[in-house]
């Protein structure tokens, strides 16, 4: 007769124990419902106390499921948050309940809610000697051990208090009480609660994540991070991550009423919950009995313990001891209930087989323990290797080339006594001090254990329980609904590994990781095939242990701090000017400068009007910028460029090509020689950082005896270049001592000067064909500089640009753009660079490739400039070149694809650059573009559209 | 993420660090007097084992050094790391 | 062409338009972060082989050695020597100094195979001091930043969240770290601080 429970709201609370807060009530609605419950409580504990047996139902067979587990291991409580926060998708075992929550079950799947999730989600790296996964008795031993060496310890466990299976266990959790309290005194030592270490990789670097603030429901503070993902380096890994128990596979096992014995004693232990009114245990080893005593002592009735082995053993008799039928040698064999469980179905087991007549015993609840799988998913994911012990029936942790060591039941010892030596050892062990039996002293003496009887009966391997039927029900995988009959299908069409195996049937692939379905769906594909379990071993453990919200992993990286904005020191100007920005790598750019009422292709004609006719000006400071020194630096240089550099005369500047090995383009840009021993080089805005690597790389790897360094000066400068037939004009009158005229400060010379009172360097470079200055400041007067630029060049209507600008007029010259003309298959030839080639010097890097045959080949494909018949039509970039109208069958040859495609104000027609199969011969040739359907004829071009005479540069 | 032992700055997350592939691949003493086949094996062949590998990384974030490290490429283990001009470890 | 003192003009530093928002934040902390834009900083690049007698050179020009010891910093009164490279170092000094420094380190270097740059404007400094300076930086640097791995006298350059830095723990009598961020970042990194210190703000002033 079971003990009176209360009859109120919580028909199965327990009038005693538990580490619930009785003195607090909490209300929550689940599926509409409104219901009550403790603070201590999870979703699970709270539904299975108010009497809630169904909580979702399966994801392919819409089956009623109910709660199976107790932690991060069930597969079957899914339920959605609605409120005080959203979560898609969650198990309601790790769930902690808070005022005002509102839960749904879910059928198998959770939906993402269609806003944006407006918490905060942050990083922190965390470093340590040791770190402790796990804080059961094992780990609470490890990291007591460790800290008291003076380590640096890091103790992570996924529950909301420490202790693990210590919890609510009586004296057994006063032990775990003085730990953590001993704990908490280590300066040292950081205790991350409800923190899931989930993935482990190499050099024992390990991601955790800490759930901060859901535990807090509404009063979870908007500022402090709601999820924390943590980084940790450790100098050594103690995994104490305890162990599953596993379920077994026989008719019907999926029932609201079946779960876990682990579990169910969990729920009288941690929660005050009785699973159950009436209960009856099948149990594969002995810690069904432990569970069937707790559920009796706690009022639930036991109306039998089916053991499957025959010789239970010292257990057995205790069980009986205390009234509790047993049935050795007994399985069951279904389940019945609609859907939740109301009786179950018990036959003789005879070789496996079940036998003789079925017994009906009505229950409630069925606990089940098939045995237990040590949690060794994180040791795999280090890449340590697992090994089959017959006589625990589990697959155990072998071996592992990181500094990893697996105690207590994760590495397969199951007594209190054993965990606690085992943990303390390793801890001190870890923290590089083997430990002396007086060390491991007074506090890490282990609790009293009330499952240590002094000897059990071995366990027994049991999978599968057959029939009464095709086996459609004998489910393996409780969250993807596969079944034995589903792995004899599988094992039917010949699949024979648990990999082809779990990818078939997808047995394992759900969002629980397999943690109570893997060795499960191993022992049973084993018996089908006739094989045995240790033969074909476990699938692959992969991270995340459990599941990581992506907005976790983003962490701060979103929004403003998704990738950094680098700016130019003139960015303020520029947004007084209300520039629309384009992303050039990480720089903010002035795209164009739109005035009101202007669309882009209207500013951008202006804008190129003003730097055809007048004068214009941009921020040019992205230009990346080498300072190269010493005394063989003009010897350096030839090495790396195809035309000769050492010939240079300071004071002047030459335009240069950097190849790749391969002969392909890698870089281009000017070269300042500042000094006898001294250049400055400078690089597209992108290639910066790549270009001075691979001058260290040359420097450092082939050729040290050189005397030269490098030096970024990237930032060093800001530089406006000012482009115009009227640009000497406005220079003139800022730098009134610079020589105006083209003799004394030629085209290709830079000198020293002042403009606006600011030193500067002025360079006489162009990248539009015009009269042009790059002017060279100091980054902190820049702004000044600009502004001056501006003030002095109104009377001519002075224009700013931006890189569209900058694009046509360098496109009408047919100036390519390394990485938008040139795409790492170019060579200088191809772009019609062979002029910067040298012939004469005897090498260059990437000189011998230009001699390949595919190189040298006359039909490489060559920068050409497309025209349009129709002057309006704009070619989109990217797009193919064909020769022919109509098409012909497929597959069509492709000429090449266009590279640039602008409208240019001074043509008066759209243009594009292209690389063309042998293009510089089709010259003057119709060839296509096919866009959309049309087919747009155009005619090829030199690629030097505009003043291809080089008139216009010195104004 | 390999913690790689720069031999200046010590261990780091590989982070830090670029790959730069197979070390002891010296560029050519003088291309021009090399076959297309002997300069094509120079460009485009490295090997590919599974095991130790000597490999170049550098340390871009930081010191800018490059340097060489014998990697197991099955296991990711560093075996050796040691400065450009050093010569290597004997891995058996 | 070095940064020059004689401009009448007022330089304008990369982090300026920050440092409200800097001193707010270590108002509302109370002290716990300390962020602090500490601008235009003369920085020289020197190159030379730590072995040779620019080195020597070098300590008696400025009165300092600089350190051979990797990823540490030597300080004098005026000036800091950061160790970047097995043989480059930052030479950090007050503003307006660069000039100068940079013609002392010339004439010693003089005739070696040595290299000075100025390279004050690539560069921006911030001190990020306070109680929870080091809780402030793990967010994003993945460095082991405790005392017992990276104390005063420590330098090392590595990423904080996206952007590479220069990180160096002041002396005993300073705590905190000067985090040396390059011009065109300084914002994402300002603004990454900014971000970061959200909850140390709110707990000095709103939590119990």
């Amino acid at each position: 007769m079971p003990r009176q429970l209360p009859s109120s709201a919580h028909p199965f609370r327990l009038p005693t124990g538990g580490r619930i807060d009785r003195s607090r009530t909490l209300t929550f609605r689940f599926d509409g419902v409104a219901y009550t419950g403790h603070p201590g409580d999870t979703l699970a504990s709270a539904l299975l106390a108010c009497g809630v047996r169904q909580v979702a139902t399966s994801i392919k067979l819409g089956r009623a499921r109910g709660v199976f587990g107790v932690g991060s291991e069930e597969p079957n409580a899914l339920v959605r948050i609605e409120a005080p926060y959203a979560e898609a998708m969650v198990t309601a075992t790790t769930v902690e309940l808070c005022e005002g929550l509102v839960a749904f079950g879910l059928p198998g799947r959770g939906r993402l809610p269609d806003g944006p999730d407006p918490a905060r989600y942050d990083a922190v790296y965390a470093h340590c000697d040791v770190l402790v996964v796990g804080a059961g008795p094992a780990g609470l031993a490890a990291a007591l051990a460790a800290a008291r060496t003076g380590a640096r310890v890091v103790l992570a466990d996924e529950n909301g208090e420490l202790g693990g299976s210590l919890l609510g266990r009586g004296a057994a959790d006063d032990w775990g009480a003085r730990a953590r309290d001993e704990l908490a005194g280590f300066p040292q030592t950081r205790v991350l609660r409800r923190t899931t270490v989930f993935g482990y990789y190499d050099d024992n670097y390990l991601l955790a994540l800490e759930r901060r603030t859901a535990h807090l429901g509404a009063a979870a503070p908007a500022h402090v991070s709601r999820e924390r993902v943590w980084r940790i380096r450790a100098g050594r890994v103690v995994l104490a991550t305890g162990a599953h128990e596993r379920p077994i596979a026989f008719a019907d096992n999926d029932r609201p009423g079946v779960m876990l014995a682990s579990a169910a004693r969990a729920y009288v232990h941690r929660f005050g919950v009785a699973p159950g009114r009436r209960a009856v245990v099948f149990t594969a080893c002995d810690s069904g009995y432990p569970a069937a005593l707790d559920l009796a002592a706690a009022g639930t009735e036991v109306a039998a313990i089916v053991d499957a082995r025959p010789q239970a053993g010292l257990w057995a008799q205790r069980a009986r001891d205390a009234g509790l039928p047993v049935r050795a040698g007994h399985a069951v064999t279904g389940t019945s209930g609609d859907p939740c469980l109301t009786s179950v179905a018990v036959r003789e087991l005879r070789d496996g087989e079940p036998t003789g007549p079925v017994a009906v015993v009505d229950a409630d609840t069925l606990l089940v323990s098939g045995g237990w799988n040590p949690t060794v998913h994180l040791f795999s994911q280090a890449g340590g290797t697992l090994r089959h012990d017959p006589a625990r029936v589990a697959f155990v942790p072998r071996e592992c080339r990181q500094a990893v060591e697996v105690v207590g039941s994760a590495a397969g010892a199951f007594t209190l006594a054993e965990c606690v030596a085992d943990g303390a050892r390793a801890g001190a062990r870890a923290a590089n001090r083997e430990a002396t039996e007086a060390d491991l002293g007074h506090v890490l003496a282990p609790p009293p254990d009330p499952d240590d009887i002094g000897g059990g009966a071995p366990p027994v391997p049991l999978w599968l329980v057959p029939g009464p039927d095709e086996p459609r029900t004998h489910f393996v995988d409780l969250q993807r609904d596969v079944t034995v009959a589903d792995l004899r299908r599988a094992t039917g069409a010949g699949l024979s590994g648990v990999e082809h195996l779990k990818r078939y049937t997808t047995a394992g692939t759900a969002h629980d990781q397999g943690r109570t379905s893997g060795v499960l769906t191993t022992g049973v594909a084993a018996h089908l095939l006739g094989v045995e379990v240790s033969a074909l071993g476990t699938t692959t453990y992969r991270p995340p242990y459990t599941p990581v919200p992506f907005a976790a992993l983003a962490g701060r990286d979103r929004g403003a701090l998704h990738d950094p904005v680098r700016v130019t020191a003139l960015h303020d100007q520029h947004l007084a000017r209300d520039a629309v920005f384009e992303n050039v790598g990480q720089w903010k750019r002035p795209w164009y400068y739109p005035l009101a009422g202007e669309d882009m292709a209207a500013a951008v004609a202006r804008e190129c009007r003003a730097a055809r006719e007048g004068v214009a000006f941009m921020d040019a400071s992205t230009l990346g910028k080498i300072d190269v020194q010493g005394a063989d630096a003009g010897v350096f240089l030839d090495r790396l460029y195809t035309n000769m550099i050492s010939t240079l005369k300071p004071g002047r500047i030459r335009y240069g090509v950097m190849c790749r090995a391969d002969g392909m383009v890698l870089d281009d840009g000017t070269v300042l020689r500042t000094a006898d021993d001294r250049f400055l080089v400078t690089t597209t805005t992108g290639n910066a950082a790549a270009v001075l690597d691979w001058m260290e790389e040359w420097l450092q790897t082939e050729w040290p005896q050189l005397r030269v360094h490098c030096a970024s000066v990237t930032e060093q400068w800001a530089t406006v270049a000012l482009v115009g037939p009227r640009s000497r004009d406005v220079l003139s009158a800022l730098a009134p001592q610079l020589p105006s005229s083209s003799d004394d400060f030629p085209f290709m010379a830079w000198r020293d000067t002042r403009v606006a009172g600011v030193a500067a360097r002025v360079c006489r470079i162009s990248f539009s064909g015009e009269l042009a200055y790059e002017i060279n400041v100091p980054p902190w007067y820049a702004p000044h500089v600009w502004e001056a630029i501006a003030r002095a060049g109104a009377p001519y209507g002075i224009t700013p640009y931006g890189t569209e600008t900058m694009h046509v007029l360098r496109a009408e010259k047919g100036y390519p753009v390394v990485g938008q003309d040139t795409d790492g298959t170019v060579t200088p030839q191809d772009l019609g660079l062979g002029w910067a080639v040298s012939a004469k010097k005897r090498d260059f890097v990437g000189k011998r490739s230009h001699a390949r045959a595919d190189t040298a080949r006359p039909d490489r494909k060559q920068l050409v400039a497309l025209l349009p018949d129709d002057r309006h039509t704009l070619l989109p970039e990217g797009g193919q070149v064909v020769a022919d109208a109509p098409l012909p069958a497929p597959p069509v040859p492709m000429l090449g694809h266009i590279t640039s495609s602008y409208r240019s104000t001074a043509l008066g027609r759209t243009f594009a650059l292209a690389l063309v199969r042998g293009g510089r011969e089709r010259v003057g040739q119709r060839i296509y573009v096919p866009v959309g359907s049309v087919l747009v004829p155009v005619t090829v071009a030199e690629p030097v559209l505009y003043d291809p005479e080089g008139a216009r540069r010195d104004g | 993420m390999l913690l790689i032992p720069c031999p200046w700055c010590g261990p780091r997350d590989e982070a830090e660090f670029t790959y730069g592939g197979q070390a002891h691949v010296p560029y050519p003493r003088d291309p021009a007097a090399l076959t297309d086949e002997e300069w094509a094996r120079y460009l485009f062949f490295r090997d590919n084992p599974k095991g130790p590998h000597a490999e170049r990384w550098c340390h871009t974030i930081s010191c800018r050094r490059w340097f060489n490290v014998v990697r197991d490429t099955a296991t990711n283990e560093v075996l050796a790391a040691y400065r450009i001009g050093e010569a290597g470890p004997v891995i058996s | 062409m070095t940064a020059d003192t004689e401009q009448p003009l007022a330089p304008v530093s990369p982090l300026v338009r920050y440092a409200g928002r800097f001193a707010a934040v270590t108002r509302a902390s109370g002290g716990a972060v300390r962020l602090a834009e500490l601008p235009l900083l003369a920085q020289l690049s020197v190159r030379l082989d730590a072995k040779g007698p620019a080195a020597e050179a070098v300590r008696f020009a400025l009165g300092l050695a600089l350190p051979v010891e990797p990823d540490t910093v030597a300080f004098s009164d005026e000036l800091a020597a950061l160790w970047l490279g097995p043989d480059e170092w930052l030479v950090v000094g007050r503003p307006g100094s660069a000039a100068g420094l940079e013609e002392r380190l010339r004439a010693a270097v003089a005739g070696e195979h040595a290299a000075v740059t100025d390279v004050s404007g690539q560069r921006t400094t911030v001190l990020v001091g306070g109680a929870r300076a080091r809780d402030l930086l793990a967010h994003g640097c993945p460095l082991d930043l405790h005392p017992r791995a990276f104390g005063p006298g420590r330098c090392a350059q590595t990423t904080l969240a996206r952007a590479g830095v220069l990180l160096a723990g002041r002396d005993e009598h300073r705590p905190g770290y000067w985090l040396l961020t390059r011009s065109s970042f300084a914002g994402y990194v300002a603004d990454w601080l900014l971000d970061a210190a959200t909850e140390y703000v709110a707990d000095a002033t709103s939590i119990t």
